[in-house]
């Protein structure tokens, strides 16, 4: 794994007995010693730490808050001028085509936007970003810092401990904090459905303050194998997966995050890649749609799994993109994407497994409740 | 006690032999969720796929050590996976085996040559 790329926190890692894997250029814990079923358990009911380093920290400056704005409205089509100083916001960039080219958080930090993209995309983000914007803004890609997850119920009174204003952000709130003197860019928010920080330190730091948080009894460190199983019960998207390049917002069941503004009839409607065919889906419905589906059986469905409306159906109405065993649900969940007319909750469908055909029902996500501090 | 390469435990037991797996392949697999069990009565021939284990991660199959007949399967563990982590050699079994050529038998590893295989 000579030629993979490592986060600051490599060696803590290493040392806490960590399984390492390639994950996007990158070699990354997948687990740690207690395996991902305990380390998910234990994200759900206390805190874990998670290192996500490998994904792409950006700030994008102009003149004002303003210009940076109306900038990025032309390639994300979420309501960026319209949100409030101290506050984070996920959206997407949209390609020609009306697929999504990444999906992301952006924070309003006053005089610039941060940006949190994913380690797959973020130099073709980046390049977009450049190509599009500059020289009247200027995009930089922050490579000196590391980017820390602390999630789950205990999480607050952890970082309150370290700064007590961590206990007064409220979710997709973004503040600077002062952890164990260092300066951290901390937003109150998570890819696990628990409430939860992302908190962006110098990477010089990172490994001292990752090990001031581990030393608090109630902090793990967990895995990709658990960000993954957690995500997907908190029912949220995997790029490359669940959305990509051939997906729609409008297919993908992101149309929420499409505020009024830049809906049709809004103020500041369209203008982004592939506008025309998101508006037209908004409006008359896309032919399919991501859902939430439950393995009736036991055994678990993952990504790839063929949907049929029926034991016998010959045509398939779609696919899995995301499936596993839910440790909290305590059944397998899966997501994937089905024909409209197949996407009501409550429709059996069925996938076919090791060539038997299993029933599927489609369900209401998250599959876990979201704890969110609103 | 014998082995397989693929990480499988034969113990004998009268002329059957219970088939489970050992606990390094429990640990490298993680905790198992699902396990389905091959149907009693049988005839599998030697690296059939026999039983579909998965664990959190990923799926994987157990292969038929050896050629023979299915004589019992261990429900206990398709209700409750988990007997394969907490106790790979006893409770966690999957299913027993009449071998219709004992001479494959020989074929198989014992625990000095499993122990340098897994290093």
């Amino acid at each position: 794994m000579t030629d993979l790329k490592k986060t600051p926190l490599h060696a803590l890692h290493v040392s806490l007995g960590a399984k390492m894997v390639p994950f996007a250029g990158y070699e990354m814990p997948v687990q740690y010693p207690p395996g991902v079923m305990k380390e998910h358990l234990h994200t759900r009911a206390k805190a874990g730490l998670f290192d996500v380093s490998h994904m792409g920290q950006v700030i994008i400056k102009g003149a004002s808050y303003a210009a940076v704005a109306t900038g990025l409205e032309r390639l994300i089509p979420v309501d960026i001028l319209g949100l409030a100083e101290g506050r984070q916001r996920y959206g997407f960039f949209t390609n020609a085509d009306g697929g999504i080219a990444d999906d992301l958080m952006l924070a309003n930090r006053g005089d610039h936007v941060f940006m949190v993209v994913n380690a797959a995309c973020k130099a073709a983000d980046i390049a977009h970003l450049k190509a599009a914007l500059e020289p009247e803004l200027t995009v930089t890609e922050i490579t000196d810092r590391a980017l820390l997850a602390l999630q789950g119920p205990a999480a607050e009174s952890v970082l309150a401990t370290l700064d007590p204003r961590a206990a007064k952000m409220r979710f997709m709130d973004v503040a600077t904090l002062e952890l164990d003197g260092v300066w951290a860019w901390v937003s109150r928010s998570g890819y696990t459905g628990e409430d939860g920080y992302e908190i962006s330190i110098p990477a010089k730091d990172a490994p001292r303050i990752a090990q001031v948080l581990l030393d608090h009894p109630a902090v793990a460190p967990i895995g990709l194998g658990a960000r993954d199983s957690l995500r997907l019960e908190a029912g949220l998207c995997l790029y490359g997966h669940d959305i990509d390049a051939r997906t729609s917002p409008v297919e993908g069941a992101l149309t929420w995050a499409i505020q009024k503004v830049r809906r049709p009839g809004g103020a500041r409607a369209g203008g982004y890649p592939g506008a025309d065919r998101i508006a037209a889906e908004m409006a008359n419905g896309a032919a399919r749609k991501r859902v939430g589906l439950m393995p009736q059986g036991r055994a678990p469905m993952r990504e790839g799994v063929v949907l049929f409306a029926d034991a016998e159906a010959t045509d398939p109405i779609g696919m899995i993109t995301s499936g596993g065993f839910g440790p909290t649900v305590g059944k397998p969940v899966a997501m994937g994407y089905v024909a409209a007319a197949h996407a009501t909750v409550g429709t059996q469908i069925f996938g076919e497994l090791r060539g038997k055909r299993q029933a599927l029902t489609v369900a209401p996500m998250p599959f876990t409740p979201a704890n969110f501090k609103r | 006690m014998k082995y397989t390469e693929e990480h499988e435990w034969l113990r004998a037991e009268g002329d059957v032999y219970v088939v489970g797996i050992t606990e390094h392949a429990t640990t490298q697999l993680g905790d198992l969720v699902f396990v389905e069990l091959p149907e009693v009565g049988a005839t599998v021939s030697k690296d059939d796929e026999i039983v579909v284990i998965e664990s959190v991660k990923a799926a994987s199959d157990i292969m038929a050590p050896v050629d023979g007949e299915i004589t019992e399967v261990n429900t206990a563990l398709a209700d409750d996976p988990s007997l394969a982590n907490s106790d790979a050699l006893g409770a966690g079994w999957f299913f027993k085996i009449k071998p219709s050529d004992p001479s494959q038998m020989d074929d198989l590893m014992d625990e000095a040559a499993y122990t340098a295989m897994i290093g």
